[in-house]
């Protein structure tokens, strides 16, 4: 059963120091997304990021100190509860996630009936490789979290994921601020809440700085990061979901 | 029980400490690393007792005890710098926090005194708004909020909301 009132979505993207790519990032968006509203999220920037999203005629809440992307999603978050969004879009402001692969995430949702869409990079779609214990980590991360979930997911550190109306109550209350907090804990938070956790394959566009290199003792202290946030992340107390209320779309 | 028994036990105990406040959210995790790195170092330690006394002959120290306390004493120091440095980063905070409120405040203020001049038609005094361009008193949203030439001029038109979302 489905209203005829179209669900409210919103894409926010976190953004520290982004001023060089974040203009031609809400460009792509008004063209490919026009019926989505917009929030740049500038955490603690120094440069002209804020400037470049207002130019650009989008909303922008400017966080006074450098908070890291889990303070400034839960910032976006609380914006989108407040503004009664039904639908949250995590973007990142440096081009490396598609617009165009937004639709995609949706139509999963829908699909699914699931709360939280992740975007997959290495889920067939892309040629996204890694090696190492880095790749242990992401196997271990992808793993643990497919059993969590209850569903196969194999990107657990994207930073492109949608939001259905329950996650957004949750995450405008929880979410981490600390490293890997932001991707792997919120989805064990999500999952351990009850809510349905699924995901998409997209196609990783390159970051324009170039590919950042990675030397194995960066890899074993990522792996290292990783079980800790992990293990954290399956023992805390479970966070409770309130119960959906006038929700728009009854599904 | 001997002695490296009980100091393992010890660490043991504490890990699990460490653990409990990590997972109810007492305690960071960047704060934990070196609380979790000296214990797993008295586990191993207290595992190995040859190694204290290998660390000893490679250091020249002369009594192994005074080793211990050294160590203990560099780890302790090493918390309290890692503590001072993260409270000036929060004064820090504070003072940037502190000052941005203040001149939202100022800002309010003089939209608030702007609207009530506007909405009684009582001729006020031109009261210079903080930060706001002359025009500050009109109340019409900008037709193209996208159309602006110059930005950083801190108007307080930036917080017009753009059509389509609300409230």
């Amino acid at each position: 059963m489905r209203s005829a009132i179209p669900s409210r979505q919103l894409v926010v993207l976190p953004a520290w120091n982004e001023e060089a790519a974040l203009g031609g990032v809400l460009v792509e968006i008004a063209e490919t997304l026009p019926d989505v509203d917009v929030l740049v999220v500038s955490d603690g920037s120094t440069d002209r990021t804020a400037s470049v999203g207002r130019q650009a005629g989008v909303p922008v809440l400017e966080l006074p100190i450098n908070l890291g992307v889990g303070g400034a999603m839960r910032a976006g978050y609380k914006y989108a509860e407040r503004h009664g969004y039904d639908v949250m879009i995590q973007l990142d402001a440096d081009g490396q996630h598609d617009p165009r692969d937004v639709p995609k995430l949706l139509a999963t949702m829908e699909e699914h009936r699931a709360d939280v869409v992740i975007g997959a990079r290495f889920a067939g779609t892309g040629a996204y490789t890694v090696r190492g214990p880095r790749r242990w980590a992401m196997k271990l991360l992808s793993g643990t979290l497919s059993r969590v979930a209850g569903t196969r997911l194999t990107d657990t550190t994207s930073g492109f994921k949608a939001c259905g109306s329950r996650a957004i109550a949750l995450y405008a209350r929880n979410y981490p601020a600390e490293y890997l907090g932001d991707t792997v804990e919120a989805l064990v938070t999500a999952s351990r809440a009850g809510l349905v956790v699924r995901q998409v394959g997209v196609q990783m566009r390159p970051r324009a700085g170039g590919t950042p290199s990675q030397s194995t003792a960066k890899a074993a202290l990522f792996l290292g990061r990783a079980v800790l946030a992990l293990v954290l992340a399956m023992t805390r107390p479970r966070d409770a979901v309130a119960e959906r209320t006038a929700e728009r779309t009854p599904r | 029980m001997s002695g490296y028994a009980l100091s393992i036990t010890l660490a043991l105990v504490f890990l699990a400490l460490l653990f409990v406040l990590l997972s109810t959210r007492r305690l960071r995790e960047k704060y934990a690393a070196i609380w979790i790195a000296l214990a797993l170092g008295v586990c191993v330690l207290g595992a190995f007792p040859g190694l204290v006394l290998w660390l000893t002959r490679v250091t020249g120290v002369e009594v192994p005890a005074n080793l211990v306390f050294a160590l203990a004493m560099t780890v302790l120091l090493a918390v309290c710098l890692q503590l001072s440095g993260e409270i000036s980063t929060l004064e820090e905070e504070t003072r940037t926090i502190a000052e941005e409120q203040a001149l939202l405040e100022a800002r309010v203020r003089a939209l608030e005194s702007a609207a009530t001049a506007q909405a009684s038609q009582v001729p006020q005094a031109r009261v210079p708004a903080l930060g706001s361009t002359p025009a500050a008193h009109d109340e019409q949203p900008l037709p193209a909020p996208h159309a602006r030439a110059t930005d950083d001029a801190p108007a307080p038109t930036d917080r017009q909301r753009v059509p389509g979302t609300r409230g």
